[in-house]
This record gives C-alpha cells, sequence and structure tokens, in this order.
C-alpha cells in the first residue's frame, strides 16, 4: 500500500459520538437545503449537538448507533460531514441511502456493532478502514466491523463516483 | 432454500432457484439470466427522477463534469414540487435554472410548479410500469413498487452517474416477505397497516431490502392504498417495497394509459430472508408518536393529546382517495377553534377532482387551508411549519426532531380519517367515533 493510501486507510482522531436514528434533518436540516455548503456546514447536528459544528477539527470521527442518516436523500447529509473534515463515520448500522451516498462522496463509512457502547464522547478513535478495525485509543478495547466491499472502497479510494466517472470517461 | 426450490433443481439436475421480484428486477436490468441477493450488480436504468431540491445542482455537476452528456433524454423526468410556489426569490431562481437546463438538454417529461408531486405525477402520468429500474434523487422514490417496479432513492453524485452512462452499480438485496390476511375493519386503511409494520419490525427493520407485499389481503388493496405501503417502505429502511403486478395494477395501467400489464413478481420457489404472516382483521387505526416512525400505537394509546395543527397530503396520502376519506369525516363538521387544517393535494388532478366532485368545498367549509399541490409542509421547507412547543398530527411519512419548523415540536402521523377527526376534537381522536358521511 502506497503512503497516501495508507494515510486514507488509518486514521485516529478525537470521537463525536451520537445515539441511534441520526436523521437527515438534523444531519442536513431541510431550511438551508438549497445554500452552499459553507452555510449547511454550520447546522449539521445543530438540533442534537450544538458543540459539534462549531468545534469539529478535521480529522475527528463521528461514533453512532443503529440507523444513522435516517430519512431523505439528501447527500447533503454525508457532504456536509465530509466539508467539516470528519474523516469516518463508525455506526452500529448506516440508513441505506446514506450510506450510498457516503461512498459516493468520498466519506468512509464502517459498519461495526458494539460501537455505540465502546465509546464515550471525547475519547480517541484509531480506525483502519480496510480491515474495518476499530479501536478506543483510551480504553484499549478494540472491535472488528464489516469492512466496506471492495466495489464500495473503490469508489472512495477515487475520491468518490464523480471522480471515478471522469477516469471512466477519460 | 424453499423445499419447492430444492425439489426443482433435484428434479433439474441444474441451479433453477427461483427469483424474488427484486432479484427479477435486477437480473432483467443486469441483463443476466438470473442474480442472486448479496451479487453486485451494474443495471441500466429504465427512468431517472429528479425534483427541484437537487435537479440544478446535478445538471450543473453534469455539465461540468461530463459536458451534459445524458443517456437518454425520454427516460428522464424532472419534477418541480418541493419549493412549491417559490416561497423565496433563492427558490425561484433555482427554478428558472432548472427550466434552463431542462430546455437547453432537451427533456420532454418535465412537470413545472403547480402540476404535483413527482410520486403522484409519475405513476399519474402512466411512466412507471411493472418490472422496471427506476432512481430518484428522493427517498419516497420506493412508492412505484406499487405498479411492481423497483424504484428507490439516491443521491446527486450517483444521478450524475447514472444520467450519464445510463447505468448504476447496486448490490442485489435480501428480501423479507409480509403475508398478509383479513380484512381491514372500517375506519382502518393500510395507512395504519404500514404504520403497524414500521411499528412492529422498526425503522431499521428491513435496512438495505427489499419488502414485499403479498397474501390473500393485498388482493383487495387498490393502487392508491399500495402507493401509500410502498411509499412508507423506506421508513423501515428498504431499497423496495414491492407489489406484484396483478388485476389491480392492469385495471390501474389500462385507466391511465390504455395500456394493460401482464402479471410480474416473485417466483412461487423464490428464497427470502424472511416471511411474515400479518392479520389485519384486529387492527386499530394507527398512529406513530414523535420522533421516530416506529414508535408507534394504536389511536386509542394516544387520544386526547391536543394539537396546533392537522395536516393532509403528501406523497404518502395526499390522493383524492385520502381527501375523499377526510371529507367523509369532516362533511357538515368544523375544525376545534385554534387548530389550523391544512390540506396539500398531491397534484393537480387532485385538485380538480376534489374541485368537481365537492370534497374540496366539504373541506374548506370544514375550515381547511388548501394549498397547492407540493411537498412543502411535509419536509420542513414551508407552508405550515410549526413554532416550538406546538404538535401536529399529519398524514406523511416522517416525524422526526426538527422534521417540520422548530426542533422542539412535536409530529405525530395517522390515517387522513384520523388527522381528519383529530382536526375536529382539537386533540387526537378515533375516527370510529366519528359519524361519517358519504360524499
Amino acid at each position: 500500500m502506497s503512503e497516501t493510501a495508507l494515510e486514507h486507510d488509518h486514521m485516529t482522531g478525537r470521537v463525536w459520538k451520537f445515539d441511534s436514528d441520526i436523521s437527515t434533518d438534523v444531519l442536513s436540516p431541510g431550511q438551508y437545503a438549497v445554500d452552499p455548503v459553507e452555510v449547511r456546514k454550520l447546522h449539521v447536528l445543530e438540533s442534537v449537538n450544538p458543540e459539534f459544528a462549531p468545534n469539529v477539527q478535521p480529522g475527528d470521527i463521528v461514533v453512532a448507533g443503529s440507523n444513522f442518516g435516517c430519512g431523505s436523500s439528501r447527500e447533503t447529509a454525508a457532504e456536509n460531514l465530509r466539508a467539516l473534515g470528519v474523516a469516518c463515520v463508525v455506526a452500529e448500522s448506516f440508513a441505506r441511502i446514506f450510506m450510498r451516498n457516503a461512498v459516493a462522496v468520498g466519506l468512509p463509512v464502517i459498519v461495526c456493532k458494539g460501537v455505540h457502547d465502546s465509546f464515550s464522547d471525547g475519547d480517541t478513535a484509531k480506525v483502519v478502514l480496510s480491515e474495518g478495525s476499530v479501536t478506543n485509543i483510551d480504553t484499549g478495547t478494540s472491535l472488528v466491523g464489516d469492512s466496506l466491499p471492495a466495489e464500495m472502497r473503490d469508489i472512495l479510494a477515487a475520491g468518490g463516483i464523480l471522480n471515478v466517472l471522469q477516469s471512466q470517461s477519460e | 432454500m424453499s423445499v419447492a426450490a430444492v425439489a426443482s433443481e433435484l428434479d433439474d439436475g441444474i441451479n433453477a432457484m427461483g427469483m424474488t421480484h427484486a432479484e427479477r428486477i435486477f437480473a432483467q436490468a443486469a441483463g443476466g439470466e438470473s442474480v442472486s441477493a448479496g451479487e453486485f450488480v451494474v443495471a441500466d436504468i429504465d427512468l431517472a427522477m429528479l425534483h427541484d431540491i437537487f435537479a440544478a445542482q446535478v445538471f450543473d455537476m453534469l455539465q461540468e463534469v461530463e459536458g451534459d452528456k445524458i443517456f437518454d433524454r425520454a427516460k428522464v423526468a424532472v419534477v418541480i414540487d418541493h419549493l412549491v410556489p417559490a416561497p423565496s426569490a433563492e427558490a425561484a431562481a433555482l427554478h428558472k435554472r432548472i427550466r434552463e437546463h431542462v430546455a437547453r438538454l432537451g427533456i420532454e417529461t418535465f412537470y413545472d410548479a403547480g402540476a404535483g408531486i413527482c410520486h403522484q405525477l409519475l405513476p399519474e402520468g402512466g411512466h412507471v410500469r411493472p418490472g422496471m429500474l427506476i432512481v430518484g434523487t428522493d427517498s419516497h422514490t420506493t412508492t412505484y413498487g406499487a405498479l411492481g417496479a423497483g424504484g428507490t432513492g439516491i443521491g446527486t453524485s450517483d444521478m450524475v452517474y447514472a444520467l450519464s452512462t445510463g447505468r448504476l452499480w447496486f448490490r442485489v438485496p435480501e428480501t423479507i416477505r409480509f403475508e398478509m390476511f383479513g380484512d381491514l375493519q372500517p375506519g382502518v386503511t393500510w395507512k395504519d397497516v404500514i404504520l403497524h409494520l414500521a411499528g412492529r419490525y422498526g425503522t431499521d427493520g428491513a435496512q438495505y431490502k427489499a419488502m414485499e407485499f403479498g397474501g390473500p389481503a393485498v388482493k383487495h388493496a387498490d393502487m392508491p392504498s399500495r402507493l401509500t405501503v410502498a411509499n412508507m417502505a423506506v421508513e423501515m429502511g428498504a431499497k423496495f417495497g414491492l407489489f406484484a403486478a396483478d388485476e389491480v395494477t392492469d385495471e390501474y395501467l389500462i385507466a391511465q394509459t390504455g395500456e394493460g400489464t401482464d402479471r410480474y413478481g416473485p417466483d412461487p420457489d423464490a428464497t427470502y430472508e424472511a416471511v411474515h404472516e400479518i392479520t389485519l382483521t384486529d387492527l386499530d387505526p394507527q398512529v406513530a408518536r414523535p420522533h421516530e416512525v416506529d414508535n408507534v400505537g394504536s389511536v386509542t394509546e394516544v387520544e386526547g393529546i391536543t394539537i396546533d395543527q392537522a395536516f393532509i397530503g403528501s406523497c404518502t396520502n395526499g390522493r383524492i382517495e385520502d381527501l375523499r376519506a377526510a371529507a367523509a369525516v369532516l362533511d357538515g363538521k368544523h375544525i376545534a377553534s385554534g387548530v389550523r387544517l391544512i390540506v396539500a393535494p398531491a397534484s393537480q388532478s387532485v385538485i380538480k377532482e376534489a374541485t368537481d366532485s365537492g370534497v374540496l368545498a366539504t373541506l374548506v367549509d370544514a375550515g381547511a387551508t388548501v394549498l397547492a399541490p407540493g411537498c412543502g409542509p411535509c419536509f420542513g421547507g414551508h407552508g405550515g411549519l410549526l413554532a416550538q412547543g406546538e404538535r401536529c398530527i399529519g398524514t406523511h411519512n416522517r416525524n422526526f426532531t426538527g422534521r417540520m419548523g422548530h426542533a422542539a415540536a412535536e409530529i405525530y402521523l395517522g390515517s387522513p380519517a384520523t388527522v381528519a377527526a383529530s382536526a375536529i376534537a382539537g386533540s387526537i381522536a378515533d375516527p370510529r367515533t366519528v359519524e361519517v358521511a358519504h360524499v
């Protein structure tokens, strides 16, 4: 694996923890649906944790319960998190369209049972995408989730489906 | 594997396992004899639908990345339905951009602001047929499963890829089958059935899966009811919510397009992840409480909870049958003082029919505010949002925190009859306790 590929495969960051059923309505509120990403990203999760959007740092990791990203098809839900610099979302499960959109915009996601109970907000997590592994650096707890299928990791590695499209047409 | 499938394999000496409805759609779309759940396929798209929240952005991206290349202009539909009529100068500018794109690209199937909601217009206009693979920039694209089509929501980047290449990758889903038995009691509808299923199996209950709705009870479900059920399959996480094409589908398509359909559905020996048997006979009207669609109980458990607003509309329940059911409850009565009743018919045809039949007059006489056909209040865009601490019961599909305005507002979901009964009472009410007129 090249150095850049390794950088994308291994990530360590501060954990922002959320519960189950985090909907696209809180990830990308309807009132700002057609605003530019610079505006949209300021309102991510504001009704659940108003501290998140102003304080999240590039490389931070979101840990959540089940059905993360449920609701509408708005890709801005995934795009907003990526725009805030979130390196990866690890959840007990994802809503189908959110997961598809995350891959399409190049935001890594891992399904990992038990992750919600293994982290507190503010812990540090280490994630290895290709293995689907998630480690809590503070407690030493290590979990192995489902690594994404190769088809989806290829799209992530390309930086999203539009890059795949561009490379196909070249 | 089912017993029948094993027997058939032994007889033929080859792998002759039957396909589910979803596997049949993907086998056809991927140009293969058969596919099985879990496989990744690249499938041909039969119809791509875009609405006004995402269309301009998608066409901008398409122009930038692919120089406007569209795989087949005849297989694209654009609908302006979310910000209708334009509630701001920005929304109006967005619509203007969409109209320019549509004209420039030569897209023929274009429904401008006021025509109606995408998931109402596409079936109504005869664009949806059994076996089609349809993608839309909207999660409720599962609605088309009512006609036996594989409809599913995708995001904007995936839509750019689909428009440019006419294809998209999919993981063939496992299928959960719901076999339904028994007759619904008066005052109980298929909206109550899908709310009940969401409550019983959870918002994660069909995550990444296809749902098949079958069994003897489904034969009596008319097309509007099927559209409501398939629409909300996504609230359980489903990729598709499928009804087999049968006599009901045939009659609906003949009425809408003049051209009927053959049967289309699963093989009898298809393999399912699970088969659930559901008896409808004892079902009460159901209500989803805040803030999850699976927080469901009988209306009797929430009766008396006061409301500020009642909403009848959306792609789930804004059809003429829904307005008629509400009018039957509201006929000769008036909504409670302090309550706002908002009605948004799902399309211009629905308004026309409601006007001609007197249904609209009944609703207005009862105190309803009638909106233009569109999605406004349901997705929290405009036209009937809630203040902090307010409570609404609606016929729509989602009751998430912040969905309809303020984050500290509450949304309950029910059938048109339940919402109408609640508007009269000023609090959540059981429609079975209200005298119903014939309108």
